[in-house]
């Protein structure tokens, strides 16, 4: 199939950016997304043209590492799918596609369509964790029952990729799915449950201080998931947010 | 963060608000020549009872904190994106009222300044006539005001559209409200739903059948 690609591009930073248009040719329907990625810049190194940047690693939608902003929706029109496992069948011969970084204040564009996604990092960083004694005296994880009901939602929430899709179709550019999915996973679990209260206040503020905007629930983010990450993880941050905010002492 | 909490929090108390102030003004409904006496008789017990008096400074301190946090979380979410995207098609994955909030929100703040004009400052400073109540008290005549008021097409017209954005700014809010505020169970969310609904289309029919009454029946 024939398509007209109408990209980001961006050199730096610092420089302004603009979409161009780039039409492509010879694209089969069995070819993934960041296949069809790869055609055109095959094609523009011919012409001794830049390729396009673009961020992929695993290509089986589970890194994380993928993030196009496709005809107005984060990781293109399916659901639950990232943009490596999204599929060019989903587009039709002569189809215009408009293909957009994500797009945040606290994700600011390095080149083309790659963003700087470390405002993650540093939320995982202030929080995100469970700290444990490796000094000989660890606790085998099985060794603690608990509750299928409570490990199914922990897993669930696990298996968000931090992609950032959610940011990228919030429309205040909020990181509250993501934060949620990580403050759930653990607060769930009775390993994370020691440090529930600085996790959540920590997490939430260094959210905050990322400039990511705030959650006004339009429930955007939990339908462009690629991994239908829930909107009761919001919810449960929220209760633990609230908890730990009046009840922590320092 | 703490914003979303006091945003949650005020709203639910301005829903409350609307119930007692649809559940009070419902006496309007009624003939006239009834009205006129239960109605006065509500309106002053309504600017006098000291209770009510701490409700009502209440009532004005959520509708300003409300619309000022309100200004300010949009003013951080705005910022939060400052490139926009040339290509954007959020219709795919939420509401329209869900993200029209702000500005559902203001034309609900252009109808009250309007509507406390109308009947709030009649009641409280400007000159009205009077009226003997049954018992014999003689209280400012707020019935007639309103009565009069919705006597003229424009005014009802006016009345009646403005519930629309009241309506479809509760049809989210509501719900909303108990998101931020981490209320959801599996159990109990579809009532939740439910009842955001069911309320929003009440209080707005509910005020709306008021001016529409009046004008027709009356």
């Amino acid at each position: 199939m024939k398509l007209t690609l109408k990209i980001w591009r961006q050199k730096g930073p610092e420089d302004k950016g603009a979409i161009q248009t780039y039409p492509v040719d010879g694209i089969d329907g069995d070819m993934s997304f960041l296949e069809m990625m790869d055609v055109l810049n095959e094609q523009l190194i011919e012409k001794g043209e830049e390729p396009v940047a673009f961020d992929h690693d695993c290509r089986e939608g589970i890194c994380g590492m993928c993030s196009m902003y496709i005809n107005g929706r984060a990781h293109g029109p399916k659901r639950g799918v990232t943009t490596c496992q999204l599929h060019m069948r989903s587009f039709k011969d002569g189809d215009t596609i408009y293909i957009e970084p994500w797009r945040s204040t606290a994700f600011p564009v390095i080149k083309d369509l790659v963003v700087d996604r470390s405002a993650f990092d540093r939320i995982i960083q202030s929080g995100g964790f469970v700290s444990v004694n490796t000094s000989g005296n660890t606790i085998d994880a099985n060794a603690t029952p608990i509750e299928k009901e409570n490990a199914d939602k922990a897993f669930d929430a696990a298996t968000c990729i931090g992609c950032g899709a959610c940011v990228a179709s919030c429309k205040n550019a909020s990181a509250m799915l993501f934060v949620s999915a990580k403050v759930s996973q653990l607060a769930l679990l009775p390993q994370g449950d020691p440090e529930r209260k600085s996790r959540a206040l920590n997490m939430v503020n260094q959210m905050d201080e990322e400039g990511f905007g705030n959650c006004t629930n339009t429930g955007a983010c939990a339908v462009e998931c690629p991994k239908e990450i829930s909107l009761e993880n919001i919810a449960r941050m929220n209760r633990e947010f609230l908890k730990a905010s009046i009840s922590k002492e320092s | 963060m703490a914003k979303k909490y006091w945003m949650a929090a005020s709203g639910l108390f301005l829903c409350i608000f609307l119930v007692g102030h649809l559940a009070g003004n419902l006496q309007l409904l009624l003939p006239p020549n009834e009205a006129k006496d239960a109605f006065n008789a509500y309106a002053l017990f309504m600017t006098t009872f000291p209770a009510v008096k701490i409700l009502s400074y209440l009532t004005y301190a959520s509708i300003l904190f409300h619309a000022i946090d309100g200004i300010m979380l949009t003013v951080k979410n705005n910022a939060a994106r400052k490139e926009k995207y040339a290509y954007n098609k959020p219709s795919a994955n939420s509401v329209w009222t869900s993200r029209y909030m702000g500005v559902l929100g203001t034309a609900i703040l252009v109808f009250l300044v309007i509507h406390l004009w109308a009947f709030w400052a009649g009641m409280h400073s400007r000159e009205i006539p009077t009226y003997t109540l049954a018992d014999g008290t003689v209280v400012k005549d707020l019935y007639s005001e309103v009565y009069n008021a919705f006597k003229q097409l424009w005014y009802v017209i006016l009345y009646v559209v403005c519930m629309l954005p009241l309506g479809l700014h509760l049809s989210h809010g509501f719900t909303s409200a108990f998101q931020s505020l981490g209320l959801n169970h599996s159990k109990y969310n579809s009532i939740i739903s439910f009842a955001g609904i069911a309320f929003s289309i009440l209080i707005s029919i509910g005020f709306a059948i008021i001016p529409l009454t009046i004008y027709f029946k009356y």
